[in-house]
């Protein structure tokens, strides 16, 4: 008997597989195919506090700029009209969802002010969230920002918000950062539930017809396994929060890959995008294969296998393979230069 | 706990706080009492005994009274809130009601009535019009009143069993923000005990104690029936008095029926009633402390007409009485008030003189001059037996003399005017203001003025406050500080007219301090000179731009009055103004709060205080506000009515029937936008697209030899004319930049984009200014080439039909109106021969509120004939047309074919026998016509002379049904479905924006189902229905639905084959709105997406196809390839829903998704069958 059973952030889920924020969530409808589907727990789509932001100008000028313009007509919508700026919708996706589906239901949060990483978590947590993930995105719209910067807004972010609340708190990480690993055992020094790696750096594409900045971002890719999967090798066991594994899970392959490096649970966007939410049967019935071929029973077996150990030694190190790999792989790089 | 809010907010608090159940439909001005009724029904607010109020909006106020009457009967307690012709339409019940002896209270803004003109505004014309209904009438002079009085209605008619129609003065007291001593739930309780209700519920109907009512009565007993209700009348008048006496109790609020005040021993009294009352009653204490015998009797009850409380409050010294109505009964001895006075003192044994007036008709002022030169005129000798005051009558010398200066107002109440632009937000925050003045223990009072254009309108505040309560129910003059939010306006508006002298002058615009002098005219330099302005300016355009409010100019011309005018202390008037604003602006988001502190903290760095030089020193004049060259109607009455100084006007200089020359919107450059079209000839693919989707018609495209050329300004641009047949010709799109709203509609439409700059296409927006003198030459050139001849124009394509002139032009529509291009596109195709009957609604106000028409002529001095009759009654009005045409025409053929041996038989043969379907045929139609009258000059008798006066109706005319979606889904539906099934030869038109758009958005049977608009706050629950296929059931309708942002080419066939249809035909336009919630620059794109979507399906139904043995039903429209979803979420109206009720507007999407689903699957089946799937009609069947 195979037991998928696994802890993330202190939550327990029926298996590792966790479905992450993409517009698969964006309705009860979605969450409760996914849940259907198997998958552990459903990360929602981001709440954009930015996006709000705008909307609330825009909505503003629809409803402002046309009125005390004319006498018969003072203005064009019913009060209920004002509330849009407010993120109901969101809100009642997460009470909706926790109430539909048996799973944890995860919030994701984009902030974009200190108010707004703390009211719109605390407002999560209320309305069921099982835990909050904070999806510290930015846009490199300023080119002047500090490394040392852009860390401290992470740490600072997430202090505010585990102040704030008392569901288990998760940061989505960039991969871009001088030194992942110390910002990681920082964020896990401040109280970080789990991290989750990576997130997928928004790079547009230009269009030399259209002569346009393109917003697609495309699907991950198995290759793009490898990165995360380096980091959360080098991290597992070093770190008290869990480690949240994301990008590159196609197959189910790509999950014990992860989870031999050492991630807590792994996350599937594209492939359930791609494939539809049903996927996630066939992964999560992949992985039992696999450890079943492999004689493994529980996930703790599997898990943090081939991870780097805190306290090896220079040649157990090197056996792990990840030094070897490391250097080659640097050697390459360099040697272009 | 004092309050500031307006006439129609004091009385549906109360109303609602009181009844069960509110019947009601939109009408302007009693509307905000209906949707604030709406709004709190779906919020769940309950009333004094703890249940929510159901509040059902019926398609006509003739529904709603209907609607009130069945539920009273039904012993619940109902009421409803209307004005002027809603109020007419709810007659036949009011007499029902009231016979049957049903306690209600109608709520009524007392509003003017459509006569010689429609008007919005207020006078007693309405309520006069129902005084013998049996219902009582009750008038409020005040917001404070219509507050307090609404209560006295409820608990006075639960005790008399009469009806009761409570009124106050639309607009100035419906609007007129005021601050109040609201009435508590237990006030409420207390005057309205629960036995009344139960009283009241046990008389309605219930088949456990079955009663019949309603009956048929006789010659025997209708008469003495009649006469049963007399004791009840007769207990009313005590009975409001000792409910007013227990209200008084309560509150210390002491009302009297009839209320005198001036000089116990007067001479000379004025009765009034409503808000005159109050300037009546504050000049009479000015008059009577200098030693005047005079005095004011306010009239608060006038049905039953109080005539023993009228002597009793009566100074037994008086011996001249003017009675002033506010209402007009042409023909009659006197107006109502003055007769009941009249007879009311005749019983009374010394009766004084009595003269009656009229005034304030159409919310005219009624100034205190105007009351003083009252007085003046009981103090002659043989003082004006009728009269009328405050206007210039020189016709029937019905008039007094009035001076307008007299001032009456304390020292101590602050006055200021603020003149802004609709879009600047000056109104909302000089109700902030107030507001704000209000919670800091002030009396406030706010009463704003809008101008008759929806697009870059105009706006006046007329602000005072003071320590205290404010009764001036009449516009600030002696205004002691003026704010011009508009650089533009300085010139335009009378600015400093109303400004007192060393009033302060706050002026928004770019000029430094150094240079602002020397922008302004002599005239203006003149007046700020003689007034002794402190001048301050302000830059407030970049500020709110550099706060991220862009246009917004709002916050920060209200921070800089508070910190000049010094009503507040400076540091604590802002923290006041930032908290008002994240009070405002808390549902908009934090972004928006965050924007306006911002602009609040920058304001006051950049507000600057002007010293004026001594002299003048300017020598330019301002420009004329029409051209030298425009008719001398234009100059003389309409272009004193664009100047704002149309209350100047003599009764002479106005025509006598409401008959006005069209076209007048020509001669008023509004130049409201700073961006404006630009054509690029060079990337120009001349199809015509932007000139088709122009809801201004301020893009014109003409063709002509290029000779021509060698007389044109520099720089007129030109191209060679892309098309075949006409060789070396050249051709030139002209953006009229003075009339372009920037809407940007065109950019949208243009097919092209430059190589290397996609954004750039071949009609782009730019600035104004800079282009203006340059283009003012390009207009006068490209006008004066010669238009385009109509014969030779393909009028089955877009782009041959924009060579056709627009008869349709610079409408104040809004920016981006989604219905005017379809007007405009009438006017090209037919209007020469068109008629159009126009229901009251957007169309009928940007068509035809003066002072400036949009409609108009041809060189030829032909054009459409417009007309507006109701709301209700439109299809009915212009089938009248159709039949007065068909009548003349019948008679031209039947008096051409009898003089046809002396006309010439081949002329006279060939006019009757003409096709008259392209416009070649119409041409030489007119040829033959032209003829007709050279010969008929040669001849005479009363046939000829009968034949020259009907002879235009030899032209084939068409007559076109126009209207919104209230008019033909909900209000006009029987009368249109009527016409429809009448076989007659009219066009219905229906202009569907899916909500009431010009009382600003309330919901009709075209609102889609999960959107909300007002009267559906909580979304609307059921589906559209489908006028079209109603239509298609008489199977001789030709019937369209169009969308031309979706298919143009399918807009043009479909308003084409309608007009050419012998027999009724209905084209249903969808027109985007503003009230839809999005920019309207993507207008045209969500237009596509409804059809793409299925929620706007493209169809046509053709009887002529029919006949001919084919499949008259057309889908115009491909299979929908887009979700309903992707169409909706662009659109305010349904994102709000998904905002506030998430699960519900998921589920009402889904249900609307089938339902699109279901419609399509049922017009493909349609579209697939035979011609036999559809009935033949029996007129064409060949049988």
């Amino acid at each position: 008997m195979i037991d998928l059973t696994t802890a993330y952030m202190g939550l327990r889920l029926r298996n590792p597989l966790v479905a992450s924020a993409s517009p698969l969530s964006y309705s009860v409808d979605g969450v409760r195919r996914l849940a259907d589907a198997g998958v552990g727990a459903v990360v929602l789509y981001s709440l954009f506090e930015e996006q709000l932001r705008e909307q609330g100008v825009r909505d503003a000028e629809i409803i402002d700029g046309p009125a005390d313009s004319f006498a018969e007509a003072l203005d064009y919508f019913p009060d209920v009209v004002d509330e849009d700026a407010t993120p109901r919708h969101y809100l009642t996706l997460i009470e909706r969802a926790a109430d539909a589906v048996e799973v944890p239901v995860i919030a994701s949060l984009n902030g974009a002010t200190p108010e707004g990483w703390t009211g719109y978590a605390r407002s999560m947590q209320d309305a069921g969230a099982a835990a909050i993930e904070l999806n510290v995105y930015y846009l490199p719209g300023d080119p002047a920002i500090s490394g040392r910067d852009v860390e401290e807004r992470h740490l600072e972010v997430l202090g505010r918000v585990k102040d704030a609340v008392t569901v288990p708190v998760a940061v989505k990480l960039s991969p871009y950062f001088s030194s992942t690993g110390e910002l990681a055992m920082r964020l896990d020094d401040a109280g970080a539930d789990a991290l989750v790696l990576f997130n997928r750096f928004l790079q547009p594409d230009i269009d030399p017809e259209a002569l346009a900045v393109v917003a697609d971002i495309g699907l991950s890719s198995p290759r793009d396994a490898r990165l995360p999967r380096t980091w959360i090798a080098l991290l597992h066991g070093r770190l008290r929060a869990s480690l949240a594994a994301t990008t590159g899970v196609w197959d189910a392959a790509d999950i014990a890959k992860y989870l031999l490096a050492g991630a807590d649970v792994v996350m599937s966007t594209s492939a359930l995008l791609r494939h539809g939410p049903e996927h996630a049967h066939v992964l999560l019935d992949g992985l039992s294969a696999w450890m079943e071929r492999h004689r493994f029973h529980s996930l703790d077996e599997v898990r943090g296998m081939l991870s780097v150990p805190p306290d090896t030694d220079q040649a157990a190190h090197e056996r792990a393979g990840y030094v070897i790999a490391l250097r080659a792989a640097n050697a390459g790089s360099y040697s272009l230069s | 706990m004092r309050a500031t809010i307006d006439g129609n907010q004091a009385a549906v608090s109360v109303a609602y706080r009181l009844n069960e159940v509110c019947c009601i439909f939109p009408i302007t001005p009693s509307s905000p009492m209906a949707e604030l009724a709406d709004e709190w029904s779906s919020q769940g607010r309950a009333n004094v005994w703890g249940t929510v109020p159901t509040v059902v909006e019926m398609q006509s106020e003739a529904g709603a009274a209907g609607a009130l009457h069945g539920a009273l009967q039904g012993g619940v307690l109902a009421t409803t809130f209307t004005a002027s012709q809603g109020l007419l339409l709810m007659i036949p019940n009011m007499y029902k009601i009231a016979g049957e002896l049903t306690a209600a209270v109608m709520h009524v803004a007392a509003r003017s009535l459509a006569a010689q003109g429609l008007s919005i505004f207020g006078d007693h014309s309405d309520v006069m019009a129902v005084r013998q209904t049996g219902f009582a009438l009750l008038s409020s002079a005040s917001v404070q009143e219509a507050h307090d009085l609404a209560l006295v209605a409820q608990a006075a008619t639960l005790r008399t069993r009469v009806p009761f129609l409570h009124f106050f003065d639309g607009f100035r007291t419906s609007h007129e923000l005021n601050s109040i001593e609201p009435l508590e739930d237990e006030d409420l309780r207390a005057l309205v005990p629960e036995e009344l209700i139960r009283e009241h519920r046990q008389r309605g109907l219930s088949p456990e104690r079955p009663a019949i009512r309603g009956t048929a009565q006789n010659p025997d007993v209708y008469f003495q029936a009649r006469e049963t209700v007399n004791p009840f009348y007769a207990r009313v008048p005590a009975v409001i008095q000792e409910v007013m006496d227990a209200l008084a109790q309560r509150t210390g609020r002491d009302y009297r029926l009839v209320e005198y005040s001036g000089d116990p021993d007067a001479e000379r009294v004025l009765v009034v009633m409503g808000s005159g009352a109050q300037t009546a009653r504050e000049t009479t204490a000015f008059l009577h402390a200098r030693g005047e015998k005079v005095g004011v009797v306010q009239i608060r009850l006038y049905r039953p007409f109080p005539a023993q409380e009228l002597i009793a409050a009566l100074p037994p010294s008086v011996r001249r009485i003017a009675v002033l109505d506010r209402t007009k009964e042409p023909g009659s001895v006197g107006e109502p008030l003055f007769l009941d006075v009249t007879a009311a003192l005749a019983e009374s044994l010394d009766p004084p003189t009595v003269t009656g007036g009229r005034y304030g008709l159409s919310s005219k002022e009624l100034t205190p001059g105007m009351v003083a030169a009252v007085f003046e005129e009981l103090a002659r000798e043989r003082p004006k037996r009728r009269f009328t005051i405050g206007i210039d009558d020189d016709v029937s010398r019905t008039s007094l003399a009035y001076d307008d200066s007299l001032d009456i107002e304390p020292p101590e109440t602050m006055r200021a005017m603020f003149f802004g632009l609709g879009s600047d937000g000056t109104v909302g925050a000089n109700k902030n203001t107030i507001k704000i003045l209000g919670e800091e223990g002030l009396h406030a009072q706010g009463y704003f003025v809008y101008d008759s254009k929806k697009s870059g309108s105009q706006t006046v505040s007329h602000l005072r406050f003071g320590p205290e309560p404010i009764t001036a129910p009449y516009l600030v003059a002696g205004a002691s500080f003026v704010g011009c939010h508009h650089y533009g306006l300085l010139e335009r508006k009378e600015v400093l007219a109303r400004a007192a002298r060393g009033a302060t002058l706050l002026l928004n615009c770019g000029y430094s301090p150094e240079q602002v002098w020397d922008s302004f005219s002599r005239e203006l330099q003149e007046a700020l000179l003689a007034k002794e302005i402190e001048l301050y300016v302000i830059d407030a355009g970049r500020i709110a731009r550099e706060a991220g409010l862009a246009g917004r100019t709002n916050t920060v011309l209200q921070t800089c009055f508070f910190a000049i005018s010094g009503v507040l202390e400076r540091e604590h008037a802002i923290e006041r103004i930032k908290a008002a604003i994240a009070k405002t602006y808390a549902r908009r988001g934090a972004e928006v709060v965050e924007r306006n502190q911002r602009a609040v903290d920058r304001a006051l760095a950049g507000l600057r205080r002007v010293s004026l030089p001594d002299r003048v020193t300017s020598d330019r004049e301002p420009a004329p506000v029409v051209p030298p060259w425009a008719p001398e109607f234009v100059r003389t009455v309409t272009a004193t009515m664009m100047a704002g100084r149309g209350d100047e006007l003599p009764v002479s200089a106005l025509p006598v029937d409401g008959t006005f020359p069209t076209g007048t919107t020509a001669y008023e450059k509004r130049n409201i936008s700073d961006l404006v079209a630009v054509w690029d000839e060079e990337l120009c693919i001349q199809c015509g697209n932007c000139s088709f989707v122009c809801p201004h018609s301020v893009i014109r495209s003409r063709y002509y030899d290029p000779s021509r050329l060698e007389q044109a300004p520099e720089g007129f641009p030109s191209a060679p004319l892309n098309g075949p047949g006409f060789p070396d010709s050249r051709y030139t799109l002209q953006v009229y930049v003075e009339d372009c709203t920037g809407c940007a509609l065109c950019v949208e439409a243009c097919p092209v984009s430059a190589g290397g700059d996609p954004v750039r296409k071949a009609i782009n927006l730019d600035a104004r200014e800079p282009r203006l003198a340059g283009e003012r030459e390009n207009i006068a050139f490209f006008e004066a080439l010669p238009r385009n001849d109509r014969s030779r124009v393909d009028f089955g394509t877009v782009r041959g039909t924009q060579f056709l002139e627009p008869l349709f032009e610079f409408s104040g529509a809004c920016a981006g109106c989604g219905e005017t291009p379809y007007l405009k596109l009438l006017s090209q195709l037919f209007g020469d021969r068109l008629t159009i009957a126009n229901a009251t609604g957007c169309s009928s106000i940007y068509g035809g509120n003066l002072p400036t028409t949009p409609w108009t002529v041809d060189a030829d001095g032909r054009g459409p004939a417009w007309s507006n009759s109701l709301f209700e009654d439109n299809a009915e009005f212009g089938l009248g047309l159709r039949l007065a045409a068909d009548r003349h025409t019948e008679l031209a053929r039947r008096r051409l074919a009898g003089l046809r041996d002396q006309v010439g038989v081949e002329l006279v043969d060939e006019i009757l026998s003409a096709p008259q379907l392209r416009e070649s045929e119409l041409r030489d139609q007119r040829l033959r016509l032209a003829e007709l009258t050279r010969r008929l000059d040669a001849l005479d008798g009363p046939a000829v002379d009968d034949l020259r006066s009907v002879l235009d109706h030899l032209i084939r005319r068409s007559v076109w049904i126009v209207g919104g979606d209230g008019w033909a889904y909900d209000i006009g539906s029987a009368g249109l479905d009527h016409v429809l099934a009448s076989g007659r030869n009219v066009n219905v038109l229906v202009l569907d924006t899916e909500v009431y758009s010009n009382t600003g958005g309330q919901m009709s049977k075209a609102t889609p189902l999960g959107a909300v608009a007002k009267f559906a706050a909580a979304g609307k629950l059921m589906p559209t229905k489908d006028l079209a296929l109603q239509a298609i059931s008489y199977a001789n309708v030709y019937v369209a639905r169009i969308a031309m942002g979706a298919d143009p080419q399918q807009t043009l066939d479909a308003l084409r084959q309608a007009e050419a249809y012998e027999g009724p035909s209905l084209v249903i336009a969808y027109s985007h709105c503003i009230a839809h919630g999005y920019d309207m620059r993507d207008g045209l794109d969500q237009q596509y997406r409804a059809t793409a979507s299925g929620h706007w399906p493209l169809i046509r139904y053709d009887p002529v196809l029919r006949a001919a043995g084919r499949n008259p039903f057309l889908l115009d429209s491909p299979r929908p390839r887009l979700k309903l979803a992707d169409y909706r979420r662009r659109e305010l109206r349904f994102r709000a829903l998904a905002a506030a009720h998430p699960e519900k507007a998921e589920r009402l999407l889904e249900h609307a998704q089938h339902a699109a689903e279901q419609r399509w699957r049922g017009y493909e089946e349609m579209a697939a069958n035979g011609a036999a799937r559809f009935p033949a009609d029996p007129r064409t069947d060949g049988r």
